[in-house]
């Protein structure tokens, strides 16, 4: 287990690392401009990338030293890139409907980190864990789930869904190099690549929206209902 | 032996796809898809025979073909067959020749996907098999490029992709709680995790298994996770639907099931079951609700496969060696009847060009043949007598009363019943009602169509006429390698 014998040092770096990518959730959380988002992800996938290489460092995981490079290149560049390049094809800048006002979006996501908190700490004190990094890094997971399932449910705009979607993910990411530093490598490749096909499915669909519907906002998408 | 026929069953489609996009030529791709089908539901028919006794494994450890995964399999070779059969006879009517090779190819593709998931021996290969049904059957759901089929498929992998990726932390926290017991590093298979799970922490088992739950409960078309499938289901080509329904969402349920004996394992409470009981009677109460008020001929059928899939749930649910007996059985027989039934609408979609319930009218008088086929489908589709669903959902009904959750199996008895008469009330406007104004119809359901109605409906009929031992103890001894676990305490006889 990793995170039983850390030196301290190395341990407020993962925690550093953690709660900065948090504040870049609540960063995309806050934001109207999907270009913002989108610079608040890619920032984000840079501190996993950098989490991922510390991990290596400290845990002595010499693979984990590829996948922060492939976090780094896919996650940090190619994707934010992809999406860059769909954003200024489509012309739309900002979120134009909203259901939640980003102001109000960001107190519920307070409250999400919250909740997330007090399910983590519980489980830390049970594993006997309570006040390590471990109870931040699940924290930070559960919450980022949250915070991007939040960012699905509360804006319309095609391309904030499939930036929240990869906010889900990248909680998992997070969570999992803290946690579980062995896990195979294999699965983490496969993800990344997977990430990828899906982010080559979504510009397709974003296309095939506005050509036939017209829109990339899902307030239209209602002609199926009952 | 076991082996080469896996091989077979990869193979088949994963060389008709190669085939199909290096000749791109529409009515060959049309018969390697069917080639493919006819080979892989050959070599899935008798795996189950060959791995009853013990689970073979290949491959590193990586692929498991054990009683369970083989008879998923076969249900979902069921269905390719079928489709397969239907699509060459469907595909025809879509009048859209020059893209049959786009869309035989992604047909075989995630035949391959559903074919493949059940055989995933590790926890984290099983969510990326489940993820690429997604992405492989997206683009079929919007293959017919109307504004709705895009908006359903739109729907799809945003609730499909969301769902699966709490499952994927639940992947990882099953992955943690291994690791505080094995060691940082070890393959994530089903047997480790299941030895494992004694010596790790409950409560962090238990959450857990509620994500992977919720996440392959969502791909599975539970309700309340399951407000993609209707759309999906329905906007999709025919032969799509099929395989969406009657395989895809089998597939996603091994998942649970896999996960649920991990639990058991563990002694973690009554809470993973109850939950999953609890998913089983909503959905029940949704399907119910929307069954009886629908008006989309397909949604209906939708709408009934989340029906069948909380049946299923709650089978699994209850445990015990008749739950699971009862869940199994009805996979077999809703891959057949959901088959059958998206397929007569297909065909009456086709024939009155319209997808509402109140286009159509007088079905057995201008189809005699395949209405009645139809009509046959719909009452053992809402579990009457001497169908195999009735066997099935009357197993699951006592499993349900042994356990101490009797409330769950009576109010399953009640929408049961709901059900049957919303479902059938549709029929029956459709059948014996005469229309104030009548569009007549158009064409003829060909004999492609048809012909796999009638392989769906004769082994459904056998199916409920006739229970052989065999296949009690092969159910049996799935229960048994499962860990036989029940709902509270509810010892199996």
């Amino acid at each position: 287990m990793l995170t039983a014998h850390l030196n301290p040092l190395a341990s407020s770096l993962f925690s550093l690392i953690a709660i900065a990518s948090l504040l870049l959730a609540f960063v995309m959380l806050g934001s109207r401009w999907l270009r913002h988002y989108l610079y608040a992800f890619a920032a984000e996938s840079w501190l996993i990338g950098i989490l991922s290489a510390a991990v290596g460092l400290y845990g002595n995981y010499p693979e984990l030293y590829l996948i922060a490079i492939l976090t780094v290149v896919f996650r940090g560049g190619l994707l934010p890139y992809l999406i860059f390049r769909i954003i200024r094809r489509l012309h739309v800048s900002r979120e134009v409907h909203e259901i939640l006002q980003p102001s109000s979006s960001l107190v519920i996501g307070a409250l999400a980190v919250i909740f997330a908190l007090g399910v983590s700490s519980r489980i830390g004190s049970q594993l006997g864990m309570s006040g390590t990094v471990v109870v931040l890094a699940l924290t930070v997971m559960l919450s980022m789930k949250l915070l991007g399932f939040l960012m699905l449910a509360a804006r319309h705009e095609a391309l904030s869904h499939i930036l929240g979607l990869l906010v889900l993910e990248n909680g998992i990411f997070l969570g999992a190099q803290i946690l579980v530093p062995g896990m195979p490598l294999l699965i983490e490749i496969v993800i990344l690549f997977d990430l990828l096909i899906v982010v080559a499915c979504f510009g397709l669909l974003v296309q095939y929206l506005m050509t036939h519907v017209g829109t990339t906002s899902s307030l239209e998408l209602r002609r199926l209902v009952g | 032996m076991v082996g080469a026929l896996l091989l077979v069953i990869a193979l088949a489609p994963a060389l008709a796809i190669l085939l199909i996009i290096l000749t791109r030529r529409p009515s060959l791709s049309t018969w390697l898809n069917l080639i493919a089908s006819i080979i892989a539901f050959a070599a899935a028919a008798v795996l189950p025979w060959l791995a009853q006794s013990q689970a073979h494994v290949y491959w590193a450890g990586y692929i498991i073909i054990d009683a369970l995964g083989a008879w998923v399999v076969l249900c979902a070779a069921i269905v390719y067959l079928l489709a397969s059969i239907y699509a060459v006879g469907y595909m025809r009517l879509l009048d859209e020749e020059e893209r049959l090779p786009v869309f035989y190819a992604l047909f075989a593709g995630f035949a391959l996907t559903t074919l493949l998931g059940p055989m995933m021996n590790n926890a984290g290969l099983y969510w990326i098999a489940i993820e690429l049904t997604t992405l492989v059957s997206t683009f079929l759901v919007a293959f017919e490029r109307a504004a709705e089929s895009i908006e359903a498929a739109w729907k799809y992998i945003i609730v499909v992709s969301g769902g699966i990726s709490l499952a994927l932390l639940g992947t990882v926290l099953f992955y943690w709680a291994g690791s505080l017991v094995i060691g940082p590093s070890y393959d994530m298979t089903w047997t480790a995790l299941r030895n494992a799970a004694p010596h790790m922490n409950p409560t962090l088992l238990t959450l857990g298994f509620l994500l992977v739950l919720i996440g392959y409960g969502t791909k599975a078309g539970l309700a309340p996770m399951h407000t993609w499938l209707p759309d999906a289901h329905s906007e999709g080509p025919t032969p799509v639907s099929a395989l969406l329904s009657g395989a895809l969402l089998n597939t996603a349920m091994i998942g649970i099931i896999r996960y649920l004996s991990v639990v058991d394992a563990a002694d973690a409470g009554p809470l993973p079951r109850i939950t999953l009981v609890a998913l089983g009677i909503v959905s029940l109460i949704v399907a119910a609700l929307f069954i009886v008020r629908q008006e989309g001929i397909k949604r209906l059928m939708a709408y009934s496969s989340v029906e069948h899939m909380g049946v299923i749930a709650l089978g699994v649910g209850f445990g015990g060696a008749l739950g699971i007996a009862g869940a199994l059985y009805h996979m077999i027989n809703h891959s057949l009847n959901k088959s059958l039934m998206f397929f007569g609408a297909g065909s009456m979609m086709r024939s009155y060009r319209t997808k509402e319930i109140g286009g159509i009218h007088l079905v057995s008088r201008r189809f005699p043949v395949v209405g009645a086929l139809w009509l046959a489908g719909a009452v053992a589709i809402t579990g009457a007598p001497p169908f195999g669903l009735f066997a099935s959902e009357l197993t699951i009904l006592r499993a349900g009363l042994e356990t101490k959750a009797t409330w769950a199996a009576f109010v399953m008895a009640g929408l049961l019943i709901v059900i049957f008469i919303g479902f059938l009330n549709h029929f029956r406007i459709m059948y014996y009602e005469t229309p104030e104004h009548d569009n007549g119809v158009q064409g003829t359901v060909s004999a492609w169509c048809a012909l796999p109605m009638w392989l769906a409906l004769l082994p459904l009929l056998g199916l409920g006429l006739w229970w052989p031992d065999a296949v009690w103890g092969y159910f049996g001894s799935i229960a048994h390698a499962l860990g036989n676990g029940a709902l509270i305490g509810g010892s199996p006889p």
